[in-house]
């Protein structure tokens, strides 16, 4: 179909913008060439037109874009000239698209096989009803589905979030198209499902398809990118081979990406203001230590001991079946102390966080805060132990009511105290988090992701609390942000020595930060101790496979 | 819940902050972009400023013409729209302008007090549905599906035949009919706001059980209440006039609009004017706050999305 050496997409000084929102182009002289058999990573921030500059290639952008390019050539023709019919013909046939959110993307109402079959009947790709069921079964096959042939008459809902993603990729494949673009397609999923997920579009790579992936990812790409693009604010700022660009990275900005991301180099020292110095063929990464920790006290805030919670699912037809989502989950936290909780999604973390949370009772076993029962007593006697125990969500906005202002909301959780001490003190919390008092009088609705899990964390903080657990603090954060948040975690923490419970699948992120980690996997806790034990032995290599497992 | 989709180019904008040093500054057209808001289209303006009038005139009726709506100029009867009299005038000789406007006060009073009832009991029934006990809900909810089986005219009409007439039965009438429709909808945003990630977080912060529900829940729960009461404020007051037609409200001479349009009935034949122009009245004042409240209701979804 196309010949070997001419790239797939060939695009100068690609330029979108939607006039509708504004002058300034969202994306502005874009350069991106993809040959078969290579994959392009574009990496960069949420906002810096990275999507867009995908969906462009399908003619997906949407009313109201105006697309200009200096040269725009997909296939060796010229794209500038397409109707929505040449597009429609490109789409599923030749070009493959795989989004994010696997869930919204499948139709609810379809099956999987439905799914999957849909483009190869649409482009009249086979005929007969044997050929098509015998084809999409192949392809589920191929992208690892387990039993194809069964999997294909269940529907999307029925499907964990791993095996969903593989089918949104068998459906993108199901035609064989010799251009796959992935937009983001491993970040709502666990680290184990992840590899798998890469795999197969690797594979698909091996097999001489173009594939151009899109994500914020660095870490990510590097294992499976042939060029890396990095684009910020609508523009390319740095492009070349994954090589060159992530072990000798010449633009600034790519180095401090680079810089920013945690991980057991990182611990003890900041992450925002680390900077990459490049050398003669190699580069390190100049960090500055964060400030001193207090001293770990044996004293513990919180005992965990023995806590299970099974939940009763219907198995089968008539039968009920009991799911085990936690079981003989013993730990304790200390004062001063961050312990890391870390495991893949259903392995039970959340669950564990809702108990010690007060939110949900374990069927069996006890927790105790400050040396108090906490758990199987009644809501009342539990309530004066509350405000020690606190909260930072992973969502803060929701986590707001939708009428309150910043002030508003930090007030709420602050001592009774008059109101003028009031408002000075939420300044003083304000300034404690990085905010300026200016957002004081401002909704949530109006700040950036950063600045509301500054708020969530000054909230949190208000009430003086001996531990705060902190559920995916940092996970809906671009790398930047993040960096910034667990600079602040860790100030505070060393500052105030709170002792923190952090939940995390990210395991840079708990090397980063924690003391102490626990591995939670189907419900109990299969690995424990200080970072360096368990992410220095061997079992740092085997340990994400096993988390996959599920 | 998401963020809106307006905050969004203003994360990215100030995601960047720290690490820009070095770079180009951020394009302020994203930060321009976080302030663009949709304006009001034209057909809101209208209806809006339709309305603010009808207050005005409702307030001061005798501000805007110089006859009186009760007595009638015999030498003058079923007198055709002139300078004079430019609405005309009905056969008692009576100004059919001025009935009109006074008349704003009727249906307009009528419909508010009719809408305050069924806002009342509506938002209490409705709260206590979508509250956590199932037997109340299953209760609450039956009974408005009992209520919302009758049409709301034959509704109302049971029960003023019940109380009597009048126009203070005449609006609890209408508020009976309009309880399900607040109910409904209060019951929805109740059960929402209560497993809301902020009501959660208030319990996880220490919060007692009424002061959560004072605080966190109520408050949003009345906020989808101005909206429902602007959309269906208009129903209402096509309700009250066709019970008044039908003579189960204010009765004669009292220049309510649905009473001139019974009286103008006998008189069609030979003049329009005395029913077109209260029937006129009825139409516009509906479709006014059925277009404000329609726009509302868009504002409030958007918001709430």
């Amino acid at each position: 179909m196309t010949d070997r050496h001419e790239p797939l997409v060939d695009i100068r000084g690609l330029s979108v913008a939607f006039p509708a929102q504004g002058d300034e182009p969202v994306v502005q002289g874009a350069d991106l060439t993809i040959h078969p058999g290579e994959c392009v990573a574009l990496v960069g921030e949420s906002g810096s037109g990275k999507s867009v500059t995908a969906r462009s290639l399908l003619g997906l952008t949407g009313d109201g874009a105006r697309i200009e390019a200096a040269q725009f050539r997909i296939r060796g023709r010229d794209a500038r000239t397409f109707r929505e019919a040449d597009w429609r013909r490109l789409r599923g046939n030749l070009t493959g698209l795989v989004m994010q959110d696997a869930l919204v993307s499948l139709d609810p109402l379809r099956t999987i096989g439905q799914e999957v079959g849909e483009v190869l009947t649409e482009h009249r790709l086979v005929s007969g009803g044997a050929a098509l069921t015998e084809r999409v079964h192949a392809t589920l096959a191929k992208v690892g589905m387990p039993r194809p042939a069964e999997r294909a008459r269940q529907f999307a809902h029925q499907l964990s979030g791993g095996l969903r993603q593989r089918a949104l990729i068998a459906a993108a494949i199901a035609a064989e198209p010799d251009l796959i673009i992935a937009d983001e397609p491993t970040t709502a999923l666990d680290p184990g499902i992840q590899d798998q997920v890469l795999a197969v579009l690797a594979d698909r790579v091996r097999e001489g398809a173009g594939l151009l992936l899109i994500s914020h990812d660095l870490a990510l790409v590097a294992r499976i990118a042939h060029r890396v693009i990095v684009m910020r604010a609508g523009r390319i700022v740095d492009a070349g081979s994954t090589q060159e660009v992530l072990e000798q990275p010449r633009h600034p900005y790519t180095r401090q990406l680079l810089a920013a991301i945690p991980s057991a180099a990182s611990r003890g020292s900041r992450l925002a203001s680390a900077r990459i110095s490049a050398g003669q063929g190699s580069s390190t990464i100049e960090r500055e230590p964060s400030p001193p920790r207090a001293a770990v006290e044996p004293r513990p805030v919180l005992e965990v001991s023995d806590i299970a919670k099974h939940y009763a699912h219907r198995a089968a037809a008539g039968q009920t079946g009991t799911f085990t989502a936690l079981e003989g989950v013993s730990f304790t936290v200390r004062a001063g102390e961050v312990l890391g909780i870390i495991g893949a999604s259903g392995s039970g973390k959340s669950t564990c966080a809702k108990i010690v949370l007060g939110l949900l009772e374990p069927d069996a076993g006890e927790v105790r805060l400050l040396g108090e029962l906490w758990t199987r007593i009644p809501e009342p006697r539990r309530r004066p132990l509350r405000r020690r125990l606190q909260y930072i969500p992973q969502d803060p906005l929701s986590s707001f009511d939708p009428r309150y202002r910043v002030a508003d909301i930090i007030a709420e959780n602050l001592p009774d105290t008059g109101a003028r001490g009031r408002r000075a003190r939420v300044l003083a919390l304000l300034n404690q988090v990085g905010l300026s008092g200016g957002v004081i009088d401002r909704h949530p609705r109006a700040l950036s992701g950063g600045q509301r899990q500054r708020v969530a964390i000054a909230r949190a903080l208000a009430a003086e609390p001996a531990l705060i657990v902190c559920d995916e603090p940092v996970s809906a954060l671009d790398i930047g942000i993040q960096a910034q948040i667990l600079d602040l975690l860790a100030d505070l923490q060393g500052r105030l020595s709170t002792a923190m419970l952090f939940i995390s699948h990210d395991w840079g992120v708990v090397q980063h930060l924690a003391d102490r980690v626990l591995v939670f996997q189907d419900g109990r806790i299969v690995d424990q101790g200080s970072v360096a034990d368990v992410f220095g032995s061997a079992i740092v290599n085997t340990v994400p496979g096993r988390l996959s497992a599920a | 819940m998401t963020a809106s989709p307006h905050s969004a180019p203003a994360a990215v904008a100030l995601s960047t902050e720290g690490l820009v040093g070095t770079v180009a500054s951020v394009p302020t057209s994203v930060l321009r972009a976080t302030r663009f808001r949709p304006r009001h289209p034209p057909r809101f303006i209208l209806a809006a400023g339709f309305l603010a009038m009808l207050a005005l005139v409702a307030l001061g009726p005798g501000l805007f013409t110089r006859y009186d709506p009760l007595t009638g100029d015999f030498s003058e009867t079923l007198k055709g729209p002139s300078w004079v009299h430019p609405f005309g005038t009905d056969r008692l000789g009576r100004d059919v302008l001025a009935r009109t406007l006074y008349g704003t006060r009727y249906s307009l009073l009528i419909g508010l007090a009719g809408m305050a009832v069924s806002a009342a009991a509506g938002v209490l029934l409705g709260v206590l549905a979508g509250l956590r006990n199932r037997l109340l809900d299953e209760a609450v909810s039956r009974l408005f599906d009992v209520l919302s089986s009758f049409p709301g005219v034959l509704l109302a009409m049971l029960v003023v035949t019940f109380l009597g007439q009048g126009m203070a039965n005449i609006a609890i009438a209408v508020g009976i009919a309009g309880i399900p429709k607040f109910g409904r909808v209060v019951r929805a945003q109740t059960q929402l706001v209560r497993d809301a990630d902020y009501v959660t977080h208030a319990a996880i912060y220490g919060l007692g059980r009424s002061r959560i529900f004072l605080r966190h829940v109520l408050p949003n729960v009345l906020v989808a209440v101005p909206v429902i009461a602007t959309i269906y404020i208009g129903n209402t007051i096509l309700v009250v006039s066709g019970l008044s037609f039908l003579g189960l409200g204010p009765q004669p001479p009292t220049p309510e609009w649905g009473v001139m349009l019974a009286e103008s009935r006998d008189v069609l034949r030979v003049a329009w004017w005395p029913g077109v122009f209260p029937g006129l009245a009825i139409t516009l004042t509906v479709i006014a706050f059925s277009i404000v409240g329609g726009v509302l209701q868009k504002r409030f979804e958007g918001r709430i999305a």
